[in-house]
């Protein structure tokens, strides 16, 4: 079983992840890069202390950029991309087989969940946007993404009204308490490549969510018609 | 799991749940490391996945 299921979410991981992959390429790549431009052109005028002090580390191993660092992201991607269709079988496994409906409801709560309720309090940024300290932002993240898992699965998978209730509530909290926001907001890309930034990849990872949704359905199932 | 026949689903009613929790844990798993792991060569691998798809970034 649980064999089965690695396969299957692995095989949907890949397909969703290509897709990403190549919106990726044509509309959200090139806004980084040129926001990296930015970044370099501080550096050099800073001599390598820009305010937010950027944690590339000079020493460690980085892809080229080209097709070196295009296939660190594709892979990256597809580890990405299986990683949540594993937590959907494990979903799907707990409940039972979805159709191709339900299996896009899955994604778009899997989007709500892993992208528009981290998004909410912290946006997608690009390189050299000032941010809080990291692990503060990695943990309210992760707290989030929890909350809405938590919360969408009271509202949505059972039917008392007083735990729908709490559910609202559950979903609520992370932003009632706030993501961690720095002290000097401010970013070294123009405001207009920011904003684009961001909606390009709410359309992008919207997109895939719903492929991977659909793409996760089919392979399940399929899987489960396998002895 | 209606469909199956009795003999078949009581042989997977054990392994059903720890199958699919083992699969999120794995999943859970994978996501640290893809979008949280902090380690330089990580990071720089993952860098724009994790900026394309909202991780929070250096």
């Amino acid at each position: 079983m649980f064999k089965q299921i690695v396969f299957s979410s692995v095989l949907a991981g890949i397909a969703a992840a290509l897709l990403l992959s190549v919106l990726q390429i044509f509309w959200v790549t090139p806004l980084i890069l040129q926001a990296e431009t930015y970044e370099v052109a501080a550096e050099a005028v800073a001599h390598g202390h820009t305010a937010d002090d950027h944690a590339h580390d000079e020493t460690a191993w980085q892809p080229e950029d080209g097709w070196q660092r295009t296939l660190s992201t594709i892979s990256s991607n597809i580890l990405m991309a299986s990683a949540f269709a594993l937590m959907l079988a494990g979903a799907y496994a707990l409940r039972k087989p979805p159709c191709i409906r339900q299996g896009l409801a899955w994604g778009l709560a899997g989007y709500a969940v892993f992208f528009a309720a981290p998004s909410l309090g912290l946006p997608p940024d690009l390189p050299g946007t000032a941010a809080a300290e990291v692990m503060a932002r990695q943990v309210w993240w992760l707290g989030t993404a929890l909350a809405t898992a938590l919360g969408l699965g009271l509202l949505f998978l059972q039917s008392r009204w007083p735990l729908r209730a709490t559910g609202i509530l559950v979903l609520l909290i992370p932003h009632l308490l706030g993501a961690p926001q720095p002290e000097i907001a401010g970013s070294l890309a123009p405001e207009i490549l920011q904003t684009q930034f961001r909606w390009v990849s709410a359309l992008t990872n919207a997109v895939f969510w719903m492929a991977l949704g659909v793409s996760s359905s089919l392979t399940f199932n399929r899987m489960q018609n396998k002895p | 799991m209606l469909v199956q026949t009795h003999s078949h689903s009581e042989t997977l009613a054990p392994a059903r749940p720890v199958a699919a929790l083992s699969a999120i844990l794995l999943g859970f798993a994978l996501l640290l490391v893809v979008g949280f792991a902090p380690l330089a060569e990580i990071h720089n691998t993952t860098h724009d996945t994790r900026h394309a798809n909202g991780f929070p970034c250096h």
